[in-house]
C-alpha cells in the first residue's frame, strides 16, 4: 500500500473511492493478520461507512478532511464509544466505553478511516509487546522477532504497508522503539500537544499519543490532524498547531545536529550499532548540517528516574480497575475487599502487578520522599540537560534503540528489557519532542535513528527527519516478509 | 535481596494485589537488580533543586461551572457486572 | 488521678459546595436523583478520562476563606489520596493535601471566643453505598449510587481549640451562618451537604501537651453531634478514672444506642501515597481575580448582627434571632423601611407574625406575606387606621394567604371606630351587663375597669378607639 499522502490524493482526485482503498486495506490486513496479529478488535464496519461517507461528501463536492479516506490503525488504549477497548488487558477485555477519546473524536473530524485496534504491552508496560494478555504480535521484518513495544500493533500493521497511518502511546519510548524495529516513522510530540482524554492512563505525567506512519510528511499530516489545545484535558496546552507539512524541508543547511557524547559512549559497545549511527549522522552532514557535541549528564539516571515515577503514577492509575464498574470481575466469597483482590490478581499480567507493587512501595510514607520526590527533582536536573544542550543546537540526532528486533522470549528478565528504553527515557521524562525514523539495518533487520527538539518544535524535528528519510529513504530498502 | 527494603506483603496489600509466594520472591529478586539503578539516584545531590510534577508547567487551568448532558442510567450501568436496579452491585462491606 | 481535666475537641468539617455542576465534571452537583443519572464517563472514573478544575468551586471555597478571616495560598495544588472503597469510582480521592487552597483563618463563637482554623481545601465527594437489608456487615451487597461521586466538597479543618460540645455545637451553628449567609452551601445536615468528624481528647487542666485523641465519625445532625462528643468525653473520663490507655482510634456514632464503638475490628492498612496529581497543573490565583471575589461578598451575619443594634436600635436578642438567615435579615430591613419602624417591625417579626408562622407551619420564605404587607399593616396600626387587636387577625391572614392590608380590612370590616356616637351604645350596653364590674369598680378596684374595658372592645370586635372607649366609661362610671 501506497503511503497516506498518495491514498488521499487519489481519493481526492476520484481516482480511487475511499470504500475501495477501504476495502484493499482490510483484505491486506486479512493477508497478513494470520501470522502477525497486529489487531485486538477490527472494525470492518465502522470503517467501510466511515469510507462510505467521505466517498458520499466527495461526490456531492462538500469538503473533506485533512486525512479523507486514509486507513488509520488506533492502539486498544484508545476509547472508541461502543467498541471493544482493552488495552491489552483481560481486566478490560469486556470494556466498551460510552464515549470516544479526543484522539478518535479529531481523526472522526479529519475523515480518517479507522480500521481497527490495535495489539499492545498491558497497559502499554512493555517494550516487546509480549506483555499482551491476549497473544504476542510479530514483526513484518522477521516473524521469530518482536515488533517492540508497548505500541507493537501499530507499528507491525504499518511496517507490514497494511495500513498507512496508525497512532500510539510513548511513555518511555513505546512510539519510538517499536517504530525503529519495524522500519517505520514513530513521533512521541510534546508532552501536552495531543490530548490525553480518552487514552488508558499508565502513567499520568509522561504519556503522549503519536503518530507511527509510512513516511514523515505522513506522520506531520497525522500530527496535525491530532495535535492541540482540548478543554478535557487540563494538561494540554493552548498553542498553535502549525501546518508541519508545509515546514518539511529536503536539507539541513544552516541546521546545528547535537550529538550526545554520552550516548556515544554507550552504544559504542556494540560496533555493528555503532557503526549505523556513524553513517547515519554522515548522512545528515553531507545534506548541509554542522554538529555539536552535547552533554546530558543525567541522562545515566534515567531508567532509576523513570522507573520510580511512571509505576508510582500507575499504581495510582490503576486502582480503579476493582470489579465494580466496569471490566472483568472475579468474585469474592467473602466481602467488597476480596473481589477486588481476586479481580485484580486474576486481571493483571505478570508485568502490571510488578509495575503496581513497585509504585505502590514507591509512594508509601516513610519512602516517598526518597523515591518519589527525589526523582522529579532528577526529572528538573534532565530537563535542564536538554535546555542547555538546545542552547548549541537545533535538534538532537542519537540511537533510538541498542539493538535491532530481538527474538520472541529473548529477553525475559524485566530490568533487560527495561533497558531497551535507554535511550528514549530521557526526552520522555523532559517532555520533549522526540521521533524515530528509518535508519538503516544491522542484521538485516531495520534500526530507526532518534531526532529530537525543543518543546513544541516538532516542525523543526519532523522537517530535519524528512530531508533525512529523502536523502536515504531506508524503508523503502527492505520488503516486509508478510504482505 | 536483603538490601532492599520492600515489604512485599504489605505492599501488595495496599495495592489489593494477592502475590504467590513464588511471584514475591521472583518480584523481590528483580527489585533487587532494579535497585542497583535506584542506588545511584539515591546517591545524587539534589540538594536545592525543585522537583517536576509537571514537565510542562501551567496553572490555574479551569472550566466554567457548566452543565454537560450525563449517561443515562443504562448508558452508565452498561459495563457493570453486576447490578441491581438502578444500582451497581458489589459484594457486601466487612470494614 | 484527680486533677481536673479538660476537654480539647478540632472539628473537620465537610460542606458540599451548591455549584451547578461536579468539581471536575458537567454533570449536574443534585440532591435526591434517581441513582446513577447523575454521571458521566468522568465522574465514574472511566479509563481514560480526566478531571478539569470547576472554577465557581474554587471561588467558592475563596469566598469562604475571606468570610472566615483565612488566607488563600499563593500557590496551592491537587494530590491524589490512595485508598480502596467502593464507593470512590478511582480509588483515589482528588484533594489537597500539604498546599491548600487556603490556611488560617478563626470561626468566631457568639461568646466571643475565637476558634482558630488551620486551613480550608477542595476536595471531591464519594459516592453512595446503600445497604441492602440494612447494616452494611450483615447485607447481602452493597450497592452504589455515584450520582454524588465527584460532588466538590470544602473541608474546614479547626484546631484542637474547641473546649466543650456545646461550643462544638456553636461552631457549627457559625459555619452554618456563614456558609448560607456567602451562597456557597445550602447546608443541609440531614441531605449530607454538611458532615462533621471531630478529635477528642482530654488533659489535665492547664496543661499544654495533648492527650491521645480519638476520631469519631458519622454524626450526622447538630444533635447528634453534642450527644456522641459528650458521651465520648465522659467514656474517655472512665477510661482514665480505671486507669485503662485511651487508644487512638477511629469510632462511629450510633445514633441509636447512643454510644461511640470501636471501628477498628478489621482495621485495613491506612497509607494513603499522597501525592501531585499529575492531571492537574496547580492553582497560583492572581491578585485581581482574589479582589473581585472578596468585592461580590455579602455582609457577614456578625457584622449585620453588629449593625442592626446599632442602626436599628433593637436588642442584641432580636438582631439574633433576625440575623440567624440571610433571607430573615433582608426580610426585617424591607419590612422596616416599609414601615418606617425598625422597632415594631422587629417586635412584630418576634412575637404575632412568628406565632402565626409556627401556627401555620410556614416559614418566612414560606409564607405568602411580602414585606411591603406588613410593613403597611404596621404604618396602618401607627397612623390610627386599626387597632392593634384587629391587627394582629389581618396579620394571620397575611401570614397564611397573603393579600393587601388595606383590603383584608375593609372586606372583614376591622376600621378602627373613633366615632362617639357609635361606642357609645356598646359603652351603655356594657354597663348594663356587667352591673358586677361596675360595682367593684366603684367600689374602689380599679382593675375592673381593663375588664369593662376589654369587654367594649370585644363587643366592638376590636375595632374601636380604646381612648375614645376609656373616655366615655370615665364619664359614665364617675
Ligand atoms: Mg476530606
Ligand atoms: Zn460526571
Amino acid at each position: 500500500m501506497e503511503t497516506g499522502h498518495e491514498i488521499r490524493e487519489a481519493i481526492a482526485r476520484r481516482d480511487r473511492s475511499a470504500e475501495e482503498v477501504t476495502r484493499a486495506a482490510l483484505d491486506a490486513i486479512g493477508r497478513v493478520e494470520p501470522s502477525l496479529r497486529a489487531y485486538i478488535t477490527l472494525l470492518p464496519e465502522r470503517a467501510l461507512a466511515k469510507a462510505r461517507e467521505v466517498d458520499a461528501k466527495i461526490a456531492k463536492g462538500e469538503p473533506v478532511g485533512k486525512l479523507a479516506g486514509v486507513p488509520t490503525a488506533v492502539k486498544d488504549l484508545f476509547c472508541l464509544k461502543d467498541a471493544l477497548t482493552t488495552c491489552g488487558s483481560k481486566i478490560l477485555a469486556n470494556f466498551k466505553p460510552p464515549f470516544s477519546s479526543t484522539v478518535v473524536e479529531r481523526l472522526d473530524s479529519a475523515d480518517a478511516v479507522i480500521v481497527g485496534k490495535t495489539n499492545m504491552d498491558e497497559f502499554a508496560m512493555g517494550s516487546s509487546c509480549e506483555n499482551s494478555a491476549f497473544f504476542p504480535t510479530r514483526n513484518p521484518y522477521d516473524l521469530e522477532g518482536v515488533p517492540g513495544g508497548s505500541s507493537g500493533g501499530s507499528a507491525s500493521t504499518v511496517g507490514a504497508r497494511s495500513v498507512p497511518l496508525a497512532v500510539g502511546t510513548d511513555t518511555g519510548g513505546s512510539i519510538r522503539e517499536p517504530a525503529s524495529f519495524c522500519n517505520i516513522v514513530g513521533v512521541k510530540p510534546t508532552y501536552g500537544r495531543v490530548s490525553r482524554y480518552g487514552m488508558i492512563a499508565f502513567a499520568s505525567s509522561l504519556d503522549q499519543a503519536g503518530p507511527m506512519t509510512a513516511d514523515v510528511r505522513d506522520a506531520a499530516d497525522l500530527l496535525g490532524a491530532i495535535a492541540g489545545f482540548d478543554p478535557m484535558d487540563s494538561t494540554s496546552v493552548d498553542v498553535p498547531v502549525p501546518d508541519y507539512g508545509v515546514g518539511l524541508r529536503d536539507d539541513l543547511k544552516g541546521v546545528r545536529i547535537g550529538i550526545v557524547r554520552d550516548f556515544e559512549d554507550s552504544i559504542a559497545v556494540d560496533p555493528k550499532m555503532a557503526k549505523l549511527y556513524k553513517d547515519a549522522y554522515e548522512d545528515l552532514r553531507k545534506l548541509g548540517a554542522t554538529f555539536v557535541d552535547v552533554t546530558l549528564p543525567h541522562a545515566k539516571y534515567g531508567l532509576a528516574t523513570y522507573y520510580l515515577i511512571a509505576p508510582a503514577e500507575c499504581s495510582s492509575n490503576l486502582a480503579r480497575y476493582d470489579g465494580t464498574r466496569y471490566g472483568v470481575r472475579v468474585d469474592g466469597d467473602a466481602d467488597v475487599y476480596a473481589m477486588f483482590d481476586k479481580t485484580r490478581t486474576a486481571g493483571f499480567g505478570d508485568e502490571v502487578k510488578r509495575r503496581i507493587v513497585l509504585g505502590t512501595y514507591a509512594l508509601c510514607s516513610g519512602y516517598y520522599d526518597a523515591y518519589y520526590v527525589r526523582a522529579q527533582k532528577v526529572r528538573t536536573l534532565m530537563k535542564h540537560d536538554f535546555d542547555t544542550a538546545f542552547a548549541a543546537c537545533d535538534v538532537i540526532a542519537c540511537p533510538a534503540v541498542s539493538c535491532p528486533p530481538f527474538e520472541l522470549g529473548a529477553k525475559s528478565d524485566p530490568v533487560a528489557m527495561y533497558l531497551m528504553d535507554y535511550f528514549t527515557i530521557p526526552m520522555s521524562l523532559a517532555g520533549i519532542p522526540a521521533m524515530s525514523v528509518p535508519g538503516g539495518f544491522v542484521d538485516g533487520l531495520p534500526v530507526g535513528l532518534q531526532i529530537c527538539a525543543p518543546a513544541f518544535e516538532e516542525a523543526r524535528m519532523l522537517a530535519v527527519a524528512h530531508a533525512y528519510e529523502q536523502a536515504t529513504r531506508h524503508a523503502a530498502k527492505l520488503q516486509p516478509v508478510v504482505s | 535481596m536483603a538490601d532492599v527494603p520492600i515489604d512485599i506483603a504489605y505492599i501488595s496489600r495496599l495495592a489489593r494485589i494477592s502475590l504467590t509466594g513464588e511471584e514475591s520472591s521472583r518480584f523481590s529478586a528483580q527489585f533487587a537488580r532494579l535497585f542497583d539503578f535506584i542506588r545511584e539516584l539515591q546517591a545524587l545531590d539534589v540538594s536545592g533543586v525543585h522537583a517536576t510534577a509537571q514537565v510542562i508547567p501551567l496553572s490555574n487551568v479551569m472550566r466554567e461551572d457548566e452543565l454537560k448532558p450525563c449517561l443515562t442510567q443504562d448508558e452508565a450501568l452498561a459495563n457493570a457486572p453486576a447490578r441491581e436496579g438502578p444500582f451497581f452491585k458489589a459484594p457486601r462491606i466487612l470494614e | 488521678m484527680s486533677a481536673a481535666l479538660e476537654t480539647v475537641i478540632g472539628l473537620e468539617v465537610h460542606v458540599e459546595l451548591s455549584t451547578k455542576s461536579k468539581m471536575f465534571c458537567g454533570c449536574l452537583n443534585e440532591f435526591g436523583a434517581d441513582p446513577n443519572t447523575h454521571v458521566c464517563p468522568v465522574c465514574l472514573g472511566m479509563p481514560g478520562t480526566l478531571p478539569v478544575i470547576n472554577k465557581r468551586a474554587v471561588e467558592f471555597l475563596c469566598k469562604a476563606g475571606f468570610a472566615l478571616e483565612c488566607t488563600v495560598a499563593p500557590f496551592s495544588k491537587f494530590d491524589r489520596k490512595n485508598y480502596f472503597y467502593p464507593d470512590m469510582p478511582k480509588n483515589y480521592q482528588i484533594s489537597q493535601y500539604d498546599m491548600p487552597l487556603t490556611t488560617g483563618g478563626r470561626v468566631v463563637l457568639p461568646s466571643g471566643k475565637a476558634i482558630r482554623l488551620n486551613r480550608i481545601h477542595l476536595e471531591e465527594d464519594t459516592g453512595k453505598n446503600v445497604h441492602a437489608g440494612g447494616h452494611m456487615t450483615t447485607s447481602e451487597a452493597t450497592l452504589i449510587d455515584y450520582n454524588r461521586a465527584g460532588v466538590p466538597l470544602m473541608e474546614i479543618v479547626s484546631e484542637p481549640e474547641i473546649g466543650s460540645p456545646d461550643e462544638a455545637e456553636q461552631y457549627l451553628m457559625v459555619l452554618r451562618d456563614v456558609m448560607l449567609y456567602i451562597g456557597v452551601s445550602d447546608v443541609k445536615m440531614h441531605e449530607g451537604s454538611l458532615r462533621c468528624d471531630a478529635n477528642v481528647s482530654i488533659r489535665p487542666l492547664g496543661t499544654k501537651e495533648l492527650g491521645t485523641k480519638t476520631e469519631i465519625k458519622n454524626m450526622n445532625s447538630f444533635k447528634s453531634v453534642v450527644a456522641a462528643l459528650e458521651h465520648e468525653i465522659s467514656r474517655q473520663h472512665a477510661c482514665v478514672a480505671s486507669g485503662e490507655r485511651i487508644v487512638q482510634e477511629t469510632r462511629g456514632w450510633d445514633e441509636v444506642r447512643g454510644l461511640t464503638y470501636s471501628m477498628r475490628s478489621k482495621e485495613q492498612a491506612h497509607d494513603y501515597r499522597y501525592f501531585p496529581d499529575p492531571d492537574l497543573p496547580p492553582l497560583s490565583l492572581d491578585e485581581a481575580t482574589l479582589a473581585s471575589w472578596r468585592s461580590e461578598l455579602p455582609e457577614l451575619p456578625a457584622q449585620r448582627r453588629e449593625r442592626f443594634i446599632t442602626q436599628y436600635g433593637i436588642p442584641q436578642y432580636d438582631a439574633n434571632v433576625l440575623t440567624q438567615s440571610r433571607f430573615d435579615a433582608d426580610y426585617f430591613e424591607a419590612v422596616a423601611s416599609a414601615s418606617g419602624d425598625p422597632k415594631q417591625a422587629s417586635n412584630w417579626l418576634m412575637g404575632d407574625v412568628r406565632k402565626s408562622l409556627e401556627a401555620h407551619g410556614l416559614t418566612l420564605s414560606t409564607s405568602k406575606m411580602t414585606p411591603a404587607a406588613l410593613g403597611e399593616l404596621i404604618s396602618m396600626v401607627k397612623g390610627g387606621a386599626i387597632t392593634g387587636r384587629a391587627a394582629k387577625e389581618v396579620c394571620d391572614v397575611l401570614v397564611a394567604a397573603g393579600g393587601d392590608p388595606k383590603a383584608i380590612v375593609e372586606q372583614r370590616g376591622l376600621a378602627q371606630v373613633s366615632d362617639e356616637s357609635a361606642i357609645v351604645a356598646i359603652v351603655d350596653k356594657v354597663i348594663a351587663a356587667q352591673a358586677e364590674s361596675v360595682a367593684a369598680y366603684k367600689g374602689g378596684k380599679a382593675k375592673a375597669l381593663d375588664f369593662i374595658v376589654g369587654q367594649v372592645m370585644r363587643e366592638s370586635r376590636g375595632r374601636a378607639n380604646v381612648d375614645v372607649v376609656k373616655r366615655l366609661l370615665m364619664e359614665r362610671l364617675g
